[in-house]
């Protein structure tokens, strides 16, 4: 029978993440490379007590709305729903403005466990590739190196960095194929291509599904093997509708000011 | 007496590009560092990375006629150029990490003498942005601090020893600050450049440990 990896729906694909589900959520930080409508289907969808693993918490729909995307929603749509119990990310809170993540750090509702970026991407790629970790130079001499065996390596320190593995890992591409093999555009492959294949389950949101063949060899950056699910974006979506908030357009202001979030 | 100058954002920035050399690879911080990019000097070709995994890239684009799809690590989106490559966030810090990035300028709390970094979180806060930092401050072969040489209440930021939480230890190699350029050596912290109208004891009386005044010590280049 002909592989089909293709589904029709968001709330098909996220159907069976259940509570408590450990997920992977690619990107940034900048909604841009974010898979935003499964953002959108599994708060629909109604999950509890999830872990997440991501680079950022999410800043929210209106920051990015402002700046002229349709595909607004990041992760923070979970966080300020109060899907998440924990989070596991580099840069969780905005040096800009206060998030929800923090806001709910603040009051005790959402635990952290925060990684320096390169250990994230070190330890999710360690799922990915089968290792129980990696030994790593950074974050020695650091509040980073508490808890972590520390191994001597021709005369230099390196701290145990275990694997990060998930249920699911949602993650956003360009194109698919039927295969499920991914392209990306430009500087969106991120948390993205390293992510698919690092959990049980990889879905991938994607602007367009073409033809198999139609991706080339040369060209496919994530191949089909990583991929379990795929789900196009809608070609007319006017986005979430709803008022941009006052906090939104303060932070945005203070972006533009700083030149950067 | 003499009026004093210190160095505006921009010029600190145009200071700091002063030390790409042609082919170096780049990694610019959020802040004072992206700056940089504006100042390159001319006749040099340089690679800038961002994090987000993109290198080789150009100018940032005018508000609003950007792609959205070639971002910095800042979220602004940049012009590519012939040469520009992609890649996903393992490669990009395999490249930071690995030892392949020439230059990493970044924004400090505070240096040490010994050149440890701390820049990732104001102890009031309780919550720091670790991100990237820790991984370039350890991975690229030099790292360059831009920062004001004291706090808004005039304490020193260059200590004996940070009192805020470190990011990496012993990573700097350059601190440039508003009025000065110190280089971190293995004798300690020798001061280089200073701003116009300022004396090495001056200097010295806003920072904590003893500055060595090196011999051909001068006022700070930005032409």
């Amino acid at each position: 029978m002909a592989i089909n990896k293709i589904l029709s729906s968001f709330d098909e694909a996220v159907a069976d993440i259940p509570d408590g589900a450990t997920i992977m959520v690619g990107g940034f930080g900048t909604v841009a490379s974010c898979p935003s409508m499964l953002m959108i289907a599994l708060d629909r969808k109604g999950v509890k007590n999830l872990t997440t693993i991501s680079n950022t918490t999410g800043f929210g729909s209106d920051v990015w709305k402002i700046l002229g995307y349709k595909f607004a929603e990041d992760m923070d749509i979970l966080v300020r729903n109060g899907r998440v119990k924990k989070a596991i990310a580099s840069a969780p809170v905005s040096a800009v403005y206060e998030n929800n993540f923090e806001k709910l750090l603040r009051a005790g509702k959402v635990e952290l466990e925060m990684v320096t970026q390169g250990t994230l991407a070190e330890r999710i790629r360690a799922a990915k590739a089968g290792l129980g970790g990696v030994y790593t130079p950074v974050g020695v001499g650091t509040v980073v190196e508490e808890g972590k065996e520390i191994k001597t390596i021709n005369g230099k320190k390196y701290l145990l960095e275990l694997a990060l593995k998930a249920d699911f890992a949602l993650i956003k591409a360009h194109k698919a194929d039927r295969w499920g093999n991914l392209v990306y555009r430009g500087s969106s492959r991120t948390f993205n291509e390293t992510m698919a294949g690092a959990a049980k389950v990889t879905i991938a949101e994607v602007d367009e599904v073409v033809e198999l063949g139609e991706l080339g060899p040369e060209e496919i950056v994530t191949p089909a093997v990583y991929v379990d699910r795929v789900v196009a974006r809608p070609k007319e979506y006017e986005g979430e509708e709803g008022e941009i908030s006052e906090e939104a357009k303060a932070s945005h202001e203070k972006f533009l000011k700083r030149g950067s979030a | 007496m003499e009026e004093k100058f210190k160095l505006e954002r921009q010029t600190i920035a145009l200071r700091a590009a002063k030390e790409f050399q042609d082919g170096d690879s780049v990694n610019l911080g959020i802040g004072i560092p992206v700056l940089c990019a504006n100042y390159i000097p001319e006749g040099r070709e340089v690679l800038f990375q961002s994090e987000n995994g993109i290198l080789g890239f150009g100018e940032v684009t005018a508000p609003g006629e950007g792609d959205n799809d070639y971002l910095n690590a800042s979220g602004q989106t940049v012009h590519t150029q012939p040469g520009t490559s992609c890649f996903g966030h393992a490669e990009s810090f395999t490249m930071i990490r690995g030892g392949h990035l020439d230059i990493s300028v970044m924004g400090g709390f505070q240096v040490s003498e010994k050149g440890d970094l701390a820049n990732y979180m104001v102890p009031e806060r309780k919550i720091g942005v670790i991100g990237g930092a820790m991984d370039l401050a350890y991975g690229a072969k030099r790292k360059i601090i831009v920062m004001n040489h004291i706090t808004k209440d005039g304490q020193p930021r260059i200590l004996k020893k940070c009192t805020y939480p470190i990011t990496t230890l012993e990573c700097v190699n350059l601190i440039i600050t508003d009025i000065a350029v110190i280089e971190v050596t293995d004798k300690g912290l020798v001061l280089k450049e200073i701003a116009p109208g300022w004396t090495p004891e001056e200097v010295q009386s806003l920072t904590e440990p003893t500055l060595i005044v090196d011999p051909d010590c001068h006022d700070i280049e930005l032409m």
